[in-house]
């Protein structure tokens, strides 16, 4: 039984990387075969960095994720210890319409996004393209740094806040001395769920760039609508590449962090 | 801390401006014309597209009833795995999500093509070549390999909260293996078997990507309806709204449904 | 009375290889109180496991009835477990718990509904039924785990340390109701618990275990009176313990003095270790006592005051209706049966 399922969670892995394996094999292929490797060339990469379109798209979309993801986190974070403080029935509301961007499908957001940006383009001085990504990403971006942080209020101890004032501090001080501290790993957890979704979204930024402005996504979108372009496969692997070396060294500063409370904990 | 609610004021107004206003706008975009009267034509026009709904909730219902299969074994073997191994396991089911999901279907393209790696592989046996992209079980294995980690998450944090002993305990009271799993872990699974169908469902119905990649032009889904509205050849917002407003009452429907099937005191997550 | 129970050389090894059970054998008789006493990680809990059939032993037998049962799985046992943090099913309520065992072996509804009841009564949960076991107190929950098991009618009930997550007060209710359903019912119990007191109150029959190997098998009068060594003593109630030598028969001689005793049969000289009770230390006058030491400490425990004397070589710990002063000069002395003398125990 022990056996079997070993094979079984063998062969879903399998499902899962052999793509993504074949993805970065092909990347060094001389040839613009799929399916036949016939040399080894690092070309595609040379190729990729000499892509003026893809670099400008790439830096576009590392401005548009901090910018978002750096605003939606200072209103998601203020909403959050706002909302908290709500009484039952507009905290339940405001979360309701809160949760709806992450409920919705991207589409219908994308969607409602641009039906907005149409009217407002039609009556001020609004053009697609950056203003209106940025506009799109904060949006969803705040439903995450809400909801990351909301959990840490239910984890403190209510009396808290009372406490600091007790103590001789003023409402702000009280704020930036104690709640600040307590909610800061659901801050910090929110601001990296933003900065990665807003790196990541390619449908609600389709419905919202127009075609001034493009984000990384919509690139490898329209490279992949025309012709094969091993590019494409250079640069997953080097996605790919880097996103393990950034969970890798997540994972060590995690498990020396354990390490360390463990060690406290003992003493 | 009442006098902390003003801090949510700045949101409030983006959240009016930019979440509430949008949705709204869809729905008066659906019942209007384009002077700004009111219509149910473009609701009642929705009809004429019945064959693609169908076909859209056909697939992604496949995929998900896949993923559900593909992923129980898998959430329960890591849920019962040492604590350290659990977290390196979710990590390695997690990774490809780190990938963006273009690329991970062009993967999906590269490897199904005429000329792709395995009707290659295929042709070396003597076998093939097959007609394998632009067919909807292509579509629906992007979908099951794109959201399968969806399904997997949400079963894996609920069965990793089933103690132990409870499991001890039902076979001290008679359980066999097969009583083990449908008296207790099935039903203590249920809000993590109805929030991973949720994931699963919700984007695979409405993807337009997966079917324009890897579906060709026969497999229109409800995904493509709508941007063919907004950013297509056949612009017209209006239509795109009741399309869009309808798949939202679907899902609406859906999730309602869902719901009671989660016993109201286990909360998720 | 035969055995219903009876477990041959057990070995276990964990997977790190080390060796938690060293040779157990044990006989449980039918309708027996068998208490596993010890400290944490001694193998009692590893004991009960084996018997329940979550663990197969790495080598050596088990019988239940007579019958050797070694690879069979725990659901077709004629047994039962009260786990220790209960392990409720969170999705079912406390009739559907208690009905559990039934509804997997296909019982009538009739004989369901009957059973469930009768289980109710005994652990008196009626009215509770509809309630979810989330919204249960400890107390409670742990009424639904003892019926829960015992509404299958096993022949031996396991029970691992079933009072260690409630209150003093509760544990002691519970403890009298435990033995009050045995006795009702002619069950065997099998009970694991490190609380001695625990374990001295409720048994017919005490395993004290130490370390994977059973260090005496008695009844509680005999494992309190008699513990075979230090360990035991020690682990049963307090214990004053002082290294000591037996220079001849009824002669023991510990912190430099002769004492006499009652215990015969060492070798001339062989070093033991000597056991004497707090509540068996007589607190004499200093002037021509053998013993001296300074009280350091007094605390009043209720019924009566404990008080650590410094004495030559050793703290001694004296359990004494009468206080004396903090730093006055006492003199003790003892009986000779109360000095209990102890071969060195090898393994501790």
């Amino acid at each position: 039984m022990k056996k079997l399922g070993k094979i079984y969670m063998a062969l879903v892995f399998l499902f899962l990387y052999v793509p993504i394996f074949v993805l970065i094999v092909f990347s060094f292929n001389e040839t613009k075969s799929r399916s036949v490797f016939s040399g080894f060339t690092l070309d595609w990469y040379v190729r990729l960095f000499n892509n003026k379109i893809i670099i400008t798209s790439l830096i576009n979309t590392i401005i548009i994720a901090v910018i978002a993801s750096i605003v939606s986190t200072i209103l998601g974070t203020l909403a959050a210890i706002g909302i908290n403080s709500m009484k039952k029935v507009p905290k339940a509301v405001v979360m309701n319409v809160t949760n709806m961007p992450i409920i919705n499908p991207e589409i219908v957001t994308g969607v409602s996004l641009m039906l907005l940006f149409v009217f407002f383009a039609a009556r001020m001085k609004l053009e697609f393209g950056f203003v209106t990504l940025l506009i799109a990403h904060i949006t969803f971006d705040i439903p995450y740094v809400i909801l990351n942080i909301m959990p840490k209020f239910k984890q403190m101890d209510p009396h808290l806040f009372e406490a600091a004032q007790d103590l001789g501090c003023s409402p702000f001080q009280a704020f930036k001395k104690v709640i600040l501290p307590e909610i800061m790993p659901g801050v910090i957890s929110g601001f990296l769920m933003a900065f990665t979704y807003s790196l990541d979204d390619f449908v609600i930024s389709y419905f919202t760039s127009g075609s001034t402005s493009q984000t990384l996504p919509i690139t490898i979108y329209s490279m992949t609508r025309r012709k094969i372009s091993p590019e494409i496969n250079a640069l997953s692997t080097i996605i790919f590449v880097v996103v393990v070396i950034i969970l890798i060294v997540k994972n060590i500063i995690e498990t020396r962090q354990a390490k360390k409370n463990a060690g406290y904990k003992g003493a | 801390m009442k006098q902390l609610k003003v801090l949510s004021v700045p949101y409030l107004v983006w959240m009016v401006i930019f979440i509430l206003v949008p949705i709204i706008m869809v729905a008066f975009f659906a019942f209007t014309n384009e002077d700004g009267s009111f219509t149910i034509k473009h609701i009642s026009d929705v009809g004429q597209y019945a064959n693609i709904f169908v076909h859209s909730i056909w697939l992604a219902l496949i995929a998900t009833v896949i993923c559900l299969v593909l992923a129980y074994p898998i959430a329960f073997i890591i849920s019962r795995m040492e604590k350290h191994r659990q977290g390196t396991m979710m990590m390695i089911v997690m990774l490809p999500m780190w990938m963006n999901f273009l690329l991970r279907t062009y993967a999906w393209m590269t490897l199904l093509g005429n000329n792709g790696i395995i009707n290659h592989l295929l042709g070396m046996v003597g076998l093939g070549p097959y007609k394998l992209i632009n067919t909807s079980g292509a579509v629906v294995l992007g979908m099951v390999y794109n959201y399968l980690p969806f399904m997997i998450l949400p079963l894996y944090s609920v069965m990793a909260k089933i103690d132990k002993s409870v499991i001890e305990a039902s076979r001290d009271l008679g359980c066999n293996s097969v009583n083990v799993l449908f008296r207790v872990i099935v039903p203590l699974s249920l809000p993590g078997i109805t929030s991973g169908i949720t994931m699963v469902f919700v984007p695979a119905i409405s993807t337009f990507i997966i079917s324009r990649m890897l579906g060709g032009g026969s497999n229109l889904l409800i995904g493509d309806l709508i941007e063919m509205q907004f950013l297509g050849n056949s612009y017209n917002p209006h239509l795109g709204a009741a399309i869009s407003l309808v798949l939202m009452v679907i899902i609406l429907v859906i999730m309602t449904v869902m719901n009671q099937f989660s016993p109201d005191d286990q909360v998720l997550i | 009375m035969e055995n219903i129970v009876s477990l041959k050389n057990l070995v276990v090894d964990f997977e790190d290889g080390e060796r938690i059970l060293k040779n157990i054998s044990l006989d449980i008789k039918d309708k027996e109180f068998v208490t596993f006493l010890g400290p944490s990680g001694c193998g009692k809990t590893t004991t009960l496991r084996i018997i329940a059939g979550f663990l197969e032993p790495t080598s050596g037998d088990v019988f239940f009835d007579g019958k050797r049962i070694n690879g069979l799985p725990p659901h077709k046992r004629n047994v039962n477990t009260v786990f220790q943090r209960y392990a409720l099913f969170p999705h079912l309520n406390v009739y559907e718990n208690i009905a559990f065992g039934l509804r997997v072996k296909n019982v009538s509804e009739k004989e369901i509904v009957k059973r469930v009841g009768e289980m109710l009564e005994l652990v008196n949960l009626k009215g509770f039924e509809k309630r979810s076991v989330n919204r249960l107190s400890g107390g409670q929950q742990q009424r639904v785990a003892i019926a829960r098991a015992l509404v299958n009618h096993p022949k031996v009930l396991l029970l691992d340390e079933p009072l260690g997550a409630l209150d003093l007060k509760l544990r002691k209710e519970m403890q009298t109701e435990l033995r009050k359903i045995q006795q009702a019912l002619e069950l065997t119990f099998v009970y694991v618990t490190h609380d001695q007191e625990e374990a001295l109150t409720m048994s017919d029959t005490v395993v004290v275990m130490n370390n994977g190997i059973i260090q005496q098998i008695g009844s509680p009068t005999d494992i309190y009176n008699e513990p075979v060594n230090a360990f035991v003593a020690d682990f049963i109630g307090e214990s004053n313990i002082v290294n000591g030598c037996m220079p001849e028969d009824c002669v023991v001689e510990f912190t430099g003095r002769r004492f006499k005793c009652v215990d015969k049969g060492f070798d001339p000289n062989e070093t033991v270790d000597v056991v004497i009770r707090p509540e068996d230390v007589k607190v004499v006058s200093a002037e021509g006592a053998k013993l001296t030491g300074i009280v350091e400490s007094v605390v009043f425990k209720g019924v009566h005051y404990e008080m650590t004397v410094d004495g030559v070589d050793h703290k001694w710990i004296i359990h004494s209706t009468k206080a004396e002063p903090v730093g006055a000069m006492i003199g003790m002395d003892f009986d000779p049966f109360d000095i209990h003398i102890m071969k060195i125990s090898e393994e501790q």
